[in-house]
């Protein structure tokens, strides 16, 4: 009998690469447009400035609204993305396309971006353009 | 789909709003419309783009072209040229100062990132509280090669090659930490994250912790192994509730799937990790007071040696790193020694992370290459000073640090350089001052707080740093002598032998950096009993201009003392020895006649 807390238990480095592999390739596949599987998916920055500044309502917000209006959408929460001006900070990536942040995110913002961009791919102001590199996507590379 | 066939992004951030952009967006709206295009292209206001010093920035999509200093009046030109014709307005363009050629294409967009994030990698990218998407961008693969590739002894070869040093303040070689741990022979060793970040303004660690703590989690086991501990402490404040919130579930997460617990991925090596709570104490940042608070005992530093790594907590050897330097040990391992030495200057590799605060327009975490100049970080990440105001100073190190000024500002950030110019890397607060702040002001506040951070345990922090204080107090007062500032000077120098630990060996640094770069700050404050700046209260004079004042009565109204005496249509004047200076006289009057001095 396999005892049910072992059921996830990475037993050796094999084992941990075999994970990876599976977990990158099911984030592939819904970041990969077109796919039956690709969803619509939104991260809330929940560090604790974000969540004091309104994260946590944007993001019931988003849960909610986006169930109601019949949109197939992860929402995640995440940590800090470093846009301390900008509190709340919202990441939408449309299926194909690179994820965008929107910044001052509150309800009616929510509301826009839902309505605009991830409905029609209009873009709505309040885009905070990336302006660093990170190392994670060369490492993904090799 | 979307039915715009193009977009213009124009940089709506404050730095580029303050030379118009918002007229800029505005101006290409209107000309869009008035040939009909209004349907096919977008305006998109958008955040910062890091570029302020050539700003307005106008960033056309989909071919990616990027324009810079961008007047209203060019709207009609980037309509009718790029938009109808699809010719790129060259005068607009970017010119590369290397090669002298303008840049146009995708590969601008790399001009503007000056950051480069190490540290925060999967801050703001993975849920924080799902251990399978810190597996699935590399979580836990360091740990996995160095259990079955390396020895220890490699790994540290590895750590002291990439030329890591501790993120914490010190700035001591974290290889060198890891060697002498690992070399001391005792029965019970302990690996230490020091996650009481106590510096006012500095939130890495907390975002770190909050955002991706596998990382630590990780990065503690490694540690574990190349020193011999089977035991991880995380030292963290109880006012970081969220942090310790995650941190446990990943912990749980972790020993879950086998990455914490008895024979890690197979390889015969133990290892687990507990949280020891702090009550905010600033000194328990410091290496033994931090041990001392979590065996049970007050948390006050002790003389080193021994160091922590020779005899630490319950006395065994202990190696005690901070949040951000566990955090850059998984990519050195994944991504290779001279990797990460091939970023920052040379005797500082890798990059920093600083949180920039005060009265710059971005206020954020930014994660710069060492060597990344201040200008660099203030004025393009930090989008320059507030409200268009001229820069003062920059404080960086928190209270240990010191105010650094203009010529200062191209000098490239390493530990080295920030010594040497009078202040310190400290944990990476980055507090940006304009010319309304008072810099002996400044000095006392981080001297207010060292005061009441002290521990007490040694004379010179608890007794000198008081009086300091209260020298510095009776400047802004205006009770100052000249002489006062040889006195402040004499006591910040024997603060700084005689002390016992980092605490005090650094509190006088605000103080000697502010007498140093801006003295005439402070002589005006002793010989002329003024406040250039305009903030010490009790240096002000109101007084009522005759000249303007009408006699409306309205600053005799509102003045909370009585100190306002003046018929109705009568000039008012203000009787010194009652007013209090709280400026509500200055606030009322629509006529300009309270003049401040």
């Amino acid at each position: 009998m396999i005892n049910s807390k072992d059921m996830n238990k990475v037993k050796t480095p094999d084992d941990l690469k075999k994970l990876r592999e599976d977990l990158q390739g099911k984030i592939k596949l819904r970041e990969s447009g077109g796919h039956p599987e690709s969803i619509v998916q939104v991260r809330v920055a929940m560090a604790t400035c974000g969540i004091a500044s309104g994260a946590k309502e944007v993001m019931t917000f988003f849960m909610e609204e986006l169930e109601k209006r019949g949109i197939d959408a992860m929402v995640t929460q995440t940590g800090c993305m470093s846009y301390c001006y900008a509190e709340p900070t919202v990441e939408v990536t449309l299926p194909g396309k690179s994820p965008l942040v929107f910044g001052f995110v509150n309800n009616r913002k929510a509301d826009e971006i839902i309505e605009k961009y991830i409905k029609n791919g209009e873009l709505v102001d309040g885009i905070i353009p990336v302006t660093y590199h990170t190392i994670t996507e060369k490492q993904q590379e090799v | 789909m979307s039915k715009y066939k193009m977009n213009i992004l124009v940089c709506g951030g404050t730095g580029c709003k303050s030379s118009a952009s918002d007229l800029l967006a505005a101006a290409l709206r209107t000309e869009l419309a008035e040939r009909g295009l209004s349907g096919e292209v977008q305006v998109v206001v958008t955040g910062c783009f890091g570029f302020c010093e050539q700003g307005p920035v106008v960033n056309v999509l989909p071919d990616n072209t990027f324009y810079i200093k961008v007047k209203p009046e060019d709207a009609v030109t980037i309509v009718s040229e790029h938009i109808i014709k699809g010719r790129k307005v060259q005068n607009l363009l970017y010119t590369d100062p290397a090669t002298q050629t303008k840049v146009d294409g995708s590969g601008a967009i790399d001009f503007n990132k000056k950051q480069l994030r190490i540290a925060l990698r999967n801050c703001g990218f993975i849920d924080p509280e799902k251990i399978e998407e810190a597996i699935a961008r590399d979580g836990y693969a360091a740990l996995a090669r160095v259990l079955t590739e390396s020895s220890p002894e490699e790994v540290i070869g590895i750590i002291k090659k990439s030329g890591l040093r501790g993120r914490g303040g010190g700035g001591f070689s974290t290889g060198l930490k890891w060697e002498i741990t690992s070399t001391v022979e005792a029965d019970q060793k302990y690996v230490v994250c020091n996650a009481d970040e106590g510096d006012p303004g500095a939130f890495m660690d907390r975002s770190i912790l909050e955002g991706d703590p596998h990382t630590v989690i990780e990065a503690m086991a490694i540690n574990g192994y190349c020193t011999g501990a089977d035991k991880g402490l995380v030292y963290i404040r109880a006012e970081y509730p969220l942090a310790i919130e995650r941190l446990k579930t990943a912990i749980n997460q972790a020993r879950e799937y086998g990455l914490l617990g008895k024979d890690i991925l197979g390889s015969g090596f133990n290892f687990d990790i507990e949280l020891r709570y702090g009550a905010g104490a600033f000194v328990c940042g410091e290496e033994t007071a931090l041990i001392h608070s979590m065996e049970g005992n007050r948390g006050e530093p002790t003389f080193k040696p021994p160091f922590p790594s020779e005899e630490g907590y319950l006395g065994k050897p202990t190696n005690v790193n901070n949040v951000e330097t566990y955090a850059n040990i998984p990519p050195i391992i994944l991504k290779g020694a001279d990797w990460f030495s091939s970023i920052g200057t040379e005797k500082s590799k890798g990059t920093k992370v600083f949180a920039l605060a005060g009265k710059v327009n971005n206020v954020g975490l930014v994660e710069v290459p060492m060597g990344t100049t201040l200008r660099e970080v203030i004025f393009e990440i930090g989008g320059g000073i507030k409200d268009g105001k001229k820069f003062k100073s920059v404080q960086t190190g928190g209270p240990s640090g010191g105010c650094l000024t203009e010529k200062h500002l191209d000098i490239p950030i390493d530990y080295d350089n920030l010594i040497a110019s009078g202040s310190m890397m400290g944990s990476g607060g980055m507090i940006v001052m304009d010319e309304d702040d008072c810099m002996v002001s400044v000095a006392k506040y981080y001297l207010d707080f060292t005061v009441e951070e002290s521990c007490g345990k040694c004379s010179p922090c608890r007794i000198g740093n008081k009086r300091l204080h209260e020298i510095l107090d009776e400047i802004t007062k205006g009770n100052g002598k000249p002489d006062d500032l040889d006195r402040l000077r004499n006591l910040s120098e024997v603060i700084k032998d005689t002390s016992l630990c980092g605490l005090g060996q650094s509190s006088p640094n605000p103080v000697l950096s502010t007498l140093e770069h801006f003295h005439d700050e402070y002589m005006a404050h002793v010989v002329d009993f003024k406040c250039p700046a305009g903030q010490c209260r009790d240096l002000m004079i109101y007084t009522i201009d005759a000249a303007n004042c009408v006699g409306c009565t309205a600053c005799a109204r509102v003045c909370p003392v009585g100190a306002i005496a003046g018929e109705r249509k009568e000039v008012h004047s203000i009787d010194q020895t009652i007013c209090i200076k709280c400026g509500a006289c200055l606030e009322k009057c629509k006529f300009n006649a309270v003049l401040v001095s």
